[in-house]
């Protein structure tokens, strides 16, 4: 098992015409990931040849799962395009929608956020501004290095990207279920909460790595939720302990706002649900490593 | 993006939200003749992106345009909480009957908007929400709705506005959300608006936030960046299109990915700790692609900060791969030339790793050292800068 994504998933790139697009649909094929096309309404009915596959391309999400049973569509449709991609994804009822671009006005994330609740979230959004997900060994949906690491027993979910891989590599001995970059924009779909559910229900997944950071309240709601809801193991990270207020460190979202927002708030908030907060990568590594060897 | 209150200001004037007349100026003599072309007594604020103006001596009354001179002289190059002021607004001075509060924000927890609307003004609304929370009340606006005047009726009526202005108020709050929602903005606050003595409602101040993200379908945001008020090596970065902020700190930082370089300033911050409390000197994420340029760039960017003493680049291979890292180490050293002086210390992980390592330790820059563990590069990156 694993979640959001596994051996069976049919992917379809939104943009896999786009340079960023074709480059990244070539590694997600060299991982073992079954694409089945990719939608650009403009180039309709022609195919692209990527990594020896002629993959068909689509002129919509919905006539592209109408086609080849597409289930998850990865989007790497530009900022100003991005909005009617997800609109489009959703309005599909795809199951999965993962949304690579980054630089998404958050009023385009805040419209098709509240168009997928209007329309009863039969889609599940996973960024913007995000990695993808992956299930090593099955499936990856975004730019996810799938030589990291292997399957195994640890679910992680991040905010940032490259501390997503720091992590897989930290523990690639150990391996993991899925791991799931939600996206460091403000507005984004999938949460930590989310994936916690899923990897508290999932039996493959023994414990959980929740790396955060600077900016709104998402990791001090994750921490009530672990309180009250999550009976499996969950080590935590959090980065931006030094980070000035009022300042955006990268992520649109990365920003102490007044005494909001800030890296030791959400430390204690993780810590008084019982999370094991480390203090470096490798020292949550490190704590995470302990749980599974116990 | 924070704008000025006279930017705030002008963007709300042009959606129709009445504002009291006046103009900026940047010396004592142009704020005397805004005030002689504006007539009668005028009060002179100094601009500056912070609070509590008024307590440190910026805003200031003037009965005339003598006055307005002198009172701009003083202000002018006023310290406000760290921002020196550079220019003053000039406006009308206003008689004021009553003080409300109205703003839209976006909402990060729910994922929406939120309009906030007090008929407690004119002081910080955050000491509102703590201590009267019952006076303000907070409607969620759906992004795809909107706010119609329907919608505005309610605001008005959840925070007990007067009857005798709650069409003003419903009107103003219209254009505020239709104005918020033009200008890609993530916040839009009136505080105070204000009813003077003839019932008239008007915006006396203004805070606005906008999203830098929407920068390529609001092409007047160009216009709002306040070039002279940008650290200088910030404004050096930014016009070579990196993500760098500038710290206070020793050991210059060259990392890729946002999060791994919130996560590198933390590990460096713990290990000055130790080494006579050396501290992170910038943030600057080079990003998935990390080439030769960029990287010559931000070492370029880093090594012009004065306050530097040694550097800690800090790459995990994902994407990119680490030969390419080294490689573009080695280049940008070489194009920077004797401008390079200041020890590097190099951790690089992750994809093709070995290969990367093998072509900086061929290289052997006497200026380059490599450490295989992030917390390890961390300390000797501190202990470089401490000099010890």
């Amino acid at each position: 098992m694993s979640i959001f994504l596994n051996e069976n998933s049919k992917v379809i790139v939104q943009g896999i015409t786009g340079s960023e697009g074709t480059k990244h649909t070539a590694r997600m094929l060299r991982s073992g990931t079954n694409i089945v096309g990719g939608v650009n309404a403009r180039k309709a009915g022609q195919s692209v040849e990527i990594e020896g596959n002629q993959l068909p391309v689509f002129g919509s999400v919905e006539e592209a799962m109408k086609e080849t049973g597409a289930d998850v569509s990865v989007v790497f449709v530009p900022p100003k395009f991005a909005k009617d991609a997800v609109i489009e994804a959703i309005d599909a009822e795809i199951g999965l929608a993962v949304v690579i671009t980054e630089g998404i006005p958050v009023h385009d994330a805040a419209y098709f956020w509240a168009h997928a609740n209007a329309t009863g979230n039969r889609t599940r959004i996973v960024g913007p501004n995000c990695p993808g997900v992956i299930s090593p060994g099955k499936s990856n949906s975004g730019i996810i290095p799938a030589d990291i690491t292997a399957g195994g027993k640890i679910g992680l979910v991040s905010k940032s990207g490259t501390l997503t891989y720091q992590m897989m590599y930290e523990l690639r001995d150990i391996g993991f279920s899925t791991c799931v970059g939600i996206g460091g924009d403000p507005v984004i779909g999938t949460t930590h909460i989310d994936a916690l559910r899923a990897f508290e229900d999932d039996p493959e997944t023994e414990a959980v790595v929740m790396i955060g950071e600077i900016g709104g309240d998402a990791e001090e709601r994750a921490a009530e939720y672990i309180k009250a809801n999550i009976s499996k193991p969950v080590v935590g990270y959090v980065a931006g302990f030094t980070a000035p207020e009022g300042k955006t460190m990268g992520h649109a979202g990365a920003i102490v706002s007044g005494s909001s927002g800030t890296a030791q708030a959400k430390k204690e908030a993780l810590e008084a649900a019982g999370v094991k907060v480390g203090k470096t990568p490798s020292e949550t590594a490190k704590l995470m490593r302990s749980i599974i060897n116990d | 993006m924070d704008l000025y209150e006279y930017q705030a200001k002008e963007i709300f004037a042009a959606h129709g939200i009445p504002t009291l007349p006046g103009s900026v100026a940047t010396d004592p003599n142009g704020a005397k003749a805004v005030a002689e072309e504006l007539g009668g007594p005028v009060v002179v604020k100094a601009q500056v992106k912070a609070g509590g103006r008024g307590k440190a001596g910026g805003v200031k009354l003037a009965e005339n345009p003598d006055e307005a001179r002198t009172k701009a002289e003083a202000i002018l190059g006023l310290d406000i909480k760290g921002h020196t002021t550079r220019r003053v607004l000039v406006t009308e001075a206003s008689d004021i009957a009553d003080e409300y509060y109205l703003s839209f924000l976006l909402d990060r927890a729910n994922r929406n908007f939120l309009a906030m609307a007090s008929v407690e003004g004119g002081m910080e609304i955050e000491e509102v929400a703590a201590t009267k929370p019952e006076a303000l009340a907070r409607i969620p606006i759906d992004p795809i709705e909107g706010v119609d005047q329907a919608k505005a009726r309610e605001i008005v009526e959840a925070a007990k506005f007067p009857a005798e202005i709650a069409d003003q108020v419903s009107d103003i709050v219209v254009q505020l959300w239709e104005a918020f929602v033009a200008e890609d903005a993530t916040l839009f606050e009136i505080n105070p608006l204000v009813k003077d003595p003839q019932g008239k409602v008007i915006a006396l101040d203004g805070k606005v936030a906008l999203d830098d993200n929407a920068s390529f379908r609001q092409s007047k945001q160009a216009e709002y960046v306040d070039e002279g008020a940008e650290d200088p090596l910030e404004a050096k970065a930014k016009a070579k299109d990196l993500n760098y902020v500038k710290l206070d700190g020793q050991v210059g930082i060259i990392g890729n990915g946002a999060g791994l370089v919130m996560s590198t300033l933390d590990v460096v911050a713990y290990a000055g700790a130790d080494h006579d409390n050396v501290k992170p000197a910038n943030f600057l994420d080079i990003g998935g692609g990390a080439s030769a340029e960029v990287m010559a760039a931000g070492l370029d960017v880093i090594l012009g900060d004065p306050d530097v003493k040694s550097v800690f680049v800090n790459v995990f291979g994902g994407i990119t791969a680490c030969d390419a890292v080294a490689n573009g180490i080695v280049q940008a050293l070489k194009m920077l030339g004797d401008e390079a002086t200041k020890p590097l210390v190099v951790r690089l992980d992750g994809n093709n790793v070995e290969e990367g390592r093998r072509i900086l330790a061929e290289a052997d820059h006497p200026l380059v050292t490599l450490v295989d563990t992030m917390d390890g590069a961390a300390d000797k990156a501190a202990e470089l800068a401490a000099g010890k």
